[in-house]
């Protein structure tokens, strides 16, 4: 028994256990045809875990409850719209701008960017946007926070929805609720470029690559002077001041780290989906991420794995394939998909009463649950950057 | 010990102009919340190495004092200067970083967290580790976490915490721990001007008295000055240098224990006038 847990202790054991997993998890599209949809399905889920891992640094490590998340999935989603697609065909001439782009690519109008290129723009952009949405914003503290992102998410969501009408000199900000179609194809350097007709595995890998990097950011980051100083803010705003930590600088760290992966994320999405349109930036997708993360215990990173997993399936397989047809068997003319909101709003209150620390709890939030943690006599400070 | 304090920083000549010159000096300080004037024009100097203390009935107004010199409440009125700067409204984490720390009355530790990590958090304002440090866990940023860790268990044990207590999420230690602890972190800092506000609250007479004596210990081995807010008069009156009374946010005596102790004001404001 103690040989055992000493094992389970020794770091080499557990990265041998890690690295085998990972080839566990990047093998299995192997065994599975080219196109099957549960490949599909993963990519999605691939992806959710990049959402849920970006928005658990806000939420989860920092304690900010960000319910505006979707901004930072449409600007990395708008972004793929812009730097991939023929969306501004006018550019240079109707030559359009390409840079390291298949060959068929590099034919088109509009500007062309490599994947990884966008990629690095949309983090810039989306950092940026989160630092300029959190300078005002996070200077509140608790529930104020919640009403000011909310409403953030909500302007960029109608700033989409209307961007067909907001131009400069013929570039429109978006296409409002029409689509922005098709967008490039993921094309990374070194590689061909990906056909979502013909094989999604390369999808499937890049997601599990970026939600690896995701990951690994997540557990750096929360094992460090930056983590340590988000636990003391979230539990303690006044003492984490008095005692060195600046305030504003540390949360707007968490919001546009979360923000980056948000855009990541978004970018990726983008390209999978091949259509970028304001109906996708709705609130409700703010919520489904937190759903993720609540789900699987707010800040631990595992849990919020499974959270993101479980819920990717409930959306795509359960709520359309198994339970979709219950209410009409019953005799009752509706679809579970029009209320696939409601049912997450279900899980959620089911989650509140049975299991509020999540499914796999992380060690702090369990303790602040169940100690009653955190002071409320904020009174003593008077709210400054 | 290693203590890594600030480097010594210039003073600007005739910044608070008297001679040496106070560590800390505030001056006419006022605090207004709405119609109740809390702190009423109120002077007030530090010099270096001294041990000074500022007391007076419930409500005098000590603790938003104590606050307003460490940087969550703004003067309304008045100016603060510290080490020869002026620190009037600079936000806490700055007066950290010159170097005023403080415990809490009612202690206020980082609850989930070790004693250790509690005292790690007291270092962030000297730590340099950034992001992309963190991410990459860079030679630098691994050497610089160990290196706070073993100060984190150094401070620990120099203010007297057993180390098989390191370990123990706060809220687990014993009352006087979660002191030592609290102390500690502010310690680790590396602070010029160390406020303790109550300290001694919840102590019983003997734990005050070693409280006590390691405040002088403090003052000896880190050349620091010590503001306290302190009911036990014993304590208040052993260990203090120098006495200022509030009541009802005025200044009402300042001076030496002894003096203090006769002052027919101070007498009045606490035990009432005679009948």
């Amino acid at each position: 028994m103690s040989k055992l847990l000493r094992l389970r202790d020794d770091r080499r054991v557990s990265f041998a256990i890690a690295a085998l997993v990972i080839v566990a998890v990047a093998m299995f599209p192997l065994f599975k045809p080219p196109l099957d949809g549960l490949v599909d399905d993963c990519v999605l889920a691939l992806v959710y875990v990049v959402f849920a891992l970006g928005l658990n640094i806000v939420v989860g490590f920092a304690g900010l409850l960000d319910l505006g998340y979707v901004a930072f999935y449409a600007f990395g989603a708008l972004a793929t719209g812009w730097f991939m697609s023929d969306f501004y065909s006018k550019v240079n001439g109707e030559k359009g701008i390409h840079v390291g782009v298949s060959k068929f690519t590099s034919s088109l109008p509009g500007i062309h960017l490599n994947f990884l290129l966008v990629i690095i723009l949309v983090i810039v952009l989306t950092v940026l946007v989160g630092v300029i949405i959190g300078l005002p914003t996070l200077r509140l503290r608790g529930d104020y926070i919640a009403i000011v992102t909310l409403a953030f998410g909500e302007i960029i969501g109608r700033f989409a929805q209307n961007g067909d009408s907001l131009e400069v000199s013929g570039y429109k900000f978006s296409n409002g609720r029409q689509s922005i179609s098709p967008i490039d194809q993921i094309d990374l350097p070194g590689l061909t470029q990906f056909d979502s007709a013909t094989d999604l595995r390369p999808f499937y890998w890049t997601a599990l690559a970026l939600a690896l990097v995701t990951l690994f950011v997540n557990f750096r980051l929360r094992d460090s002077r930056l983590g340590r100083a988000w636990v003391a803010l979230r539990e303690d705003e006044v003492a984490a001041a008095s005692m060195g930590v600046p305030l504003v600088r540390t949360k707007l760290l968490a919001y546009g780290i979360g923000a980056g992966f948000g855009g990541i994320a978004g970018g990726f999405l983008g390209s999978y989906l091949n259509s970028v349109n304001a109906t996708q930036f709705q609130f409700g997708f703010s919520i489904f991420i937190l759903a993720m993360v609540i789900l699987g215990g707010l800040g631990s990173i595992w849990g919020v794995v499974i959270g993101a997993v479980a819920l990717a399936f409930v959306n795509n397989r359960l709520i359309p394939d198994v339970l979709n047809d219950v209410p009409d068997k019953l005799g009752l003319n509706f679809a579970v998909t029009d209320l696939s909101f409601g049912v997450f709003g279900f899980l959620l209150v089911l989650m509140m009463v049975l299991r509020p620390q999540g499914l796999l709890p992380e060690r702090r939030r369990q303790i602040e649950l169940t100690e009653g943690v955190g002071f409320s006599d904020e009174s003593v400070f008077e709210s400054r950057a | 010990m290693t203590t890594t304090g600030e480097p010594e920083l210039q003073r600007p000549s005739g910044a608070t102009g008297d001679g040496d010159g106070p560590l800390l000096h505030a001056a006419d300080v006022s605090k207004i919340f709405g119609g109740l004037v809390a702190v009423d024009d109120v002077s007030f100097s530090i010099a270096p190495r001294s041990i000074v203390s500022i007391i007076g009935p419930n409500g005098a107004g000590k603790t938003t004092f104590f606050n307003m010199l460490t940087g969550l409440y703004k003067p309304s009125l008045g100016s603060i200067s510290f080490d020869g700067r002026d620190v009037t409204g600079k936000r806490p984490d700055v007066i950290l970083k010159l170097g005023v720390a403080r415990t809490f009355q009612n202690i206020r530790l980082f609850a989930t967290m070790s004693a250790v990590e509690n005292v790690m958090v007291g270092q962030h304002a000297r730590m340099q580790a950034g992001i992309f440090g963190t991410i990459l866990r860079t030679r630098g940023v691994r050497r610089e976490e160990d290196s706070t860790r073993e100060r984190a268990r150094e401070m620990l044990a120099y203010v007297g915490l057993r180390e098989r207590e390191f370990d123990q999420i706060s809220i687990n230690l014993s009352y006087g721990d979660q002191r030592r602890v609290e102390i500690a972190r502010a310690l680790a800092s590396g602070p010029k001007l160390l406020l303790l506000d109550e300290p001694t609250a919840g102590m019983n007479p003997q734990e005050s008295r070693q409280l006590t004596q390691f405040m002088e210990q403090l003052r000896g081995e880190r050349d620091l000055a010590i503001l306290l807010i302190e009911h036990d008069m014993k304590v208040v009156m052993g260990v203090s240098e120098h006495i200022t009374v509030l009541d009802h946010g005025q200044k009402i005596a300042e001076g030496p224990p002894q003096e203090i102790r006769e002052n027919p004001r101070v007498v009045e404001a606490y035990l009432g006038k005679k009948g």
